[in-house]
C-alpha cells in the first residue's frame, strides 16, 4: 500500500532522513521506533506530504505521490494523526469530526462515518457540543483519532498518540488503537513505549538518527536487544 | 445641549457601528485566516464606494465592484490611491440621492444609515451563518486555529485563502457601498476609515469577531455622541485615548482572552 524507496528529507540546510526505505502492506500494522530526534516525526511529516522528498520516491498502491502536497496525500486515503494531536481547539468535538471529513467524497457518508466514531469512542458523543480544547489530554488525543478516521482512509499515521497522558491512560489508549485495528485499518504508529507497541504490530523499523538500522517481525524483535536500542539508540 | 440631540447621536451612532463592524469583520476575517497584516484593506472600501458611484452615475461598465480580482500585493495602498486620484482627480463626490430624512419620537434620522444599518445586519447574519453552518465557513474558522492540521483534513490552504480573502473583500466593498450613500467619497477615503478599522481590530481582539463588534460600537458611540457634544475632531482625540489606555490595560483587547 504505502512505499518509501531511498527517500531523503529534512529542513533547509539539515538533512532529517537518510535513504529511508519502508513499505506497509494492507492490513498491516507497523511500528517506528527510536531515540529522540531520530527523525520520526519528520517521517510522518514526508508521507503525508508536510515535508517535501529530496530524493527518492513515495508510493501509494503503486501511483508516485513524490512532491504532492498534503491536500492530495489525503485524498488518497492517508490520514495522519499528528504529534501533540493538534485538534482545533476553539471548534466542537463535532466540528472537528466534520473537518475530518472535509474532503468532498467522505462529506456524503458524513453520517454514517461520524456514528462509527462515536460508537468507538462514546465519549465523544457525550461532549460533542462542547469545545474540544476543554477536553482533557486523553479525550483530544481519541478526537484526534476519531476526526483522522473521518475521511475514511485506507492508511492511519499516528504520531506519538501516548505523548503527555497519565500511564492509565496511555493504557486505554492503546486498548482503542487496537480496536481500530480490528476494524481494518492499516496503521503506521510512531511511539515511545516500545514494549507496548510492539505487543500491537506486525513488523517495527528501529530508526536511527535519520536511517533506518533494524527491521523486523515484532515477535522476533521483542526477543532481542531491540528495546534497549530504541530507547538508548547506541 | 438637549437631551434629544445626544439621543440622536446615540442612535447615529450604533448605526454607524454597524457599518463599521462590518469592516472590522472582514479585516479580522483576514487577519486571522490569511495571518498578514493587509494595511491596504480599507482602500477596499473607497473602491467599493467608487464602483457603487461608477455603476449608479458614470456609466454601467462594471457589473460587479472589482474588489475580487485586487486582493494580491500588500503594495496595493498607494498604487489604490494613486490610480483612484488619476481616475476621479481628488474632488469629493457624493451620490446626492435624495432619501428621506425620518422623525421618530422629535429625532431626524436618516434613512440611508437606517437602510445602510439594516444592511449590515444581514451581512453580518449571513456571515455567521456561513461560518458556523457550512464546511468551508468552519474550515476557515479551523484555519486560523491550526493551518498546518486543516492541511492534513484535506484543505488547500491556497484555495482557503482565496475564499476567505474574496469574502473579507466583499465585506469592505459592501461597507463601501453602503458608506457612499451617507458620505462622499475621494481618494483618500481609505486615510480616514483605516486607522480606525484596524482600531477596532486590535481593540476588540485580532480573529475575535464578536469583539470587533462590540468595539465597533463603542468607537462609533463615542465618535458620534462627542461630536455632538464637543467636535468630531475632539471626539476622534478621545476614541484615541481610550483605544491606548485600553491597549495599555488589556494589550489582548478588550474581549480578547490571554492565551
Amino acid at each position: 500500500m504505502l512505499e518509501l524507496q531511498g527517500v531523503t528529507a529534512g529542513y533547509g540546510e539539515f538533512t532529517a532522513l537518510w535513504d529511508v526505505t519502508l513499505t506497509v502492506n494492507a492490513g498491516e500494522a507497523v511500528a517506528v521506533v527510536g531515540p529522540n530526534g531520530a527523525g520520526k516525526t519528520t517521517l510522518m511529516r514526508v508521507i503525508s506530504g508536510l515535508v517535501p522528498i529530496r530524493t527518492g520516491d513515495l508510493r501509494l498502491d503503486g501511483r508516485s505521490f513524490a512532491g504532492r502536497r498534503a491536500h492530495e496525500i489525503v485524498a488518497h486515503g492517508i490520514a495522519h494523526v499528528p504529534e501533540g494531536r493538534r485538534i482545533f481547539p476553539r471548534l466542537t468535538v463535532e466540528e472537528n469530526l466534520k473537518m475530518g471529513g472535509f474532503l468532498p467524497a467522505s462529506r456524503r457518508h458524513y453520517a454514517e462515518t461520524v456514528g462509527r466514531v462515536y460508537d468507538l469512542f462514546p465519549v465523544l458523543a457525550e461532549r460533542r457540543r462542547q469545545r474540544a480544547g476543554t477536553l482533557s489530554g486523553g479525550e483530544q488525543q481519541m478526537l484526534a483519532i476519531g476526526r483522522a478516521l473521518m475521511s475514511k482512509p485506507k492508511l492511519i499515521l499516528l504520531d506519538e498518540p501516548s505523548l503527555g497522558l497519565a500511564p492509565v491512560m496511555v493504557l486505554r489508549l492503546f486498548e482503542l488503537i487496537r480496536r481500530v485495528r480490528q476494524e481494518g485499518y492499516t496503521i503506521l504508529i510512531v511511539e515511545q513505549n516500545v514494549r507496548q507497541v510492539l505487543s500491537l504490530v506486525d513488523r517495527a523499523y528501529l530508526l536511527e538518527v535519520g536511517r533506518i538500522k533494524v527491521e523486523g517481525r515484532s515477535a522476533d524483535l521483542a526477543e532481542q536487544d531491540f528495546v534497549r536500542k530504541a530507547y538508548v539508540g547506541i | 445641549m438637549e437631551p434629544i440631540l445626544i439621543a440622536e447621536a446615540a442612535i447615529n451612532g450604533i448605526l454607524l457601528g454597524g457599518v463599521l463592524a462590518l469592516l472590522a469583520l472582514g479585516l479580522n476575517l483576514i487577519f486571522g485566516v490569511v495571518d498578514i497584516i493587509w494595511i491596504a484593506y480599507v482602500e477596499l472600501v473607497m473602491l467599493g464606494m467608487y464602483a457603487v458611484y461608477w455603476l449608479l452615475i458614470i456609466a454601467p461598465i462594471l457589473s460587479s465592484p472589482p474588489v475580487n480580482q485586487l486582493l494580491a500585493t500588500g503594495g496595493l495602498l498607494f498604487f489604490l490611491q494613486s490610480f483612484a486620484t488619476f481616475l476621479w482627480a481628488t474632488d469629493h463626490r457624493s451620490l446626492r440621492l435624495a432619501l428621506p430624512i425620518l422623525e421618530v419620537f422629535g429625532m431626524f434620522l436618516s434613512f440611508a444609515r437606517l437602510l445602510a444599518f439594516a444592511v449590515s445586519l444581514l451581512a453580518m447574519l449571513g456571515l455567521y451563518l456561513f461560518l458556523t453552518r457550512t464546511y468551508m465557513g468552519t474550515a476557515i474558522r479551523a484555519v486560523s486555529q491550526d493551518r498546518e492540521a486543516m492541511a492534513l483534513m484535506g484543505a488547500d490552504a491556497r484555495k482557503v485563502y482565496l475564499v476567505t480573502s474574496g469574502i473579507g473583500g466583499a465585506m469592505a466593498g459592501l461597507a463601501g457601498a453602503l458608506l457612499i450613500i451617507q458620505y462622499s467619497v475621494h481618494p483618500h477615503f481609505g486615510a480616514a476609515f483605516g486607522p480606525l478599522t484596524f482600531m477596532i481590530c486590535v481593540l476588540g481582539g485580532l480573529g475575535n469577531m464578536f469583539g470587533a463588534v462590540v468595539a465597533s460600537l463603542l468607537m462609533s458611540e463615542v465618535i458620534s455622541v462627542g461630536g455632538i457634544i464637543t467636535s468630531t475632531e475632539m471626539a476622534y482625540v478621545v476614541a484615541f485615548v481610550i483605544f491606548i489606555v485600553a491597549i495599555f490595560v488589556r494589550p489582548e483587547g478588550i474581549l480578547g482572552k490571554r492565551e
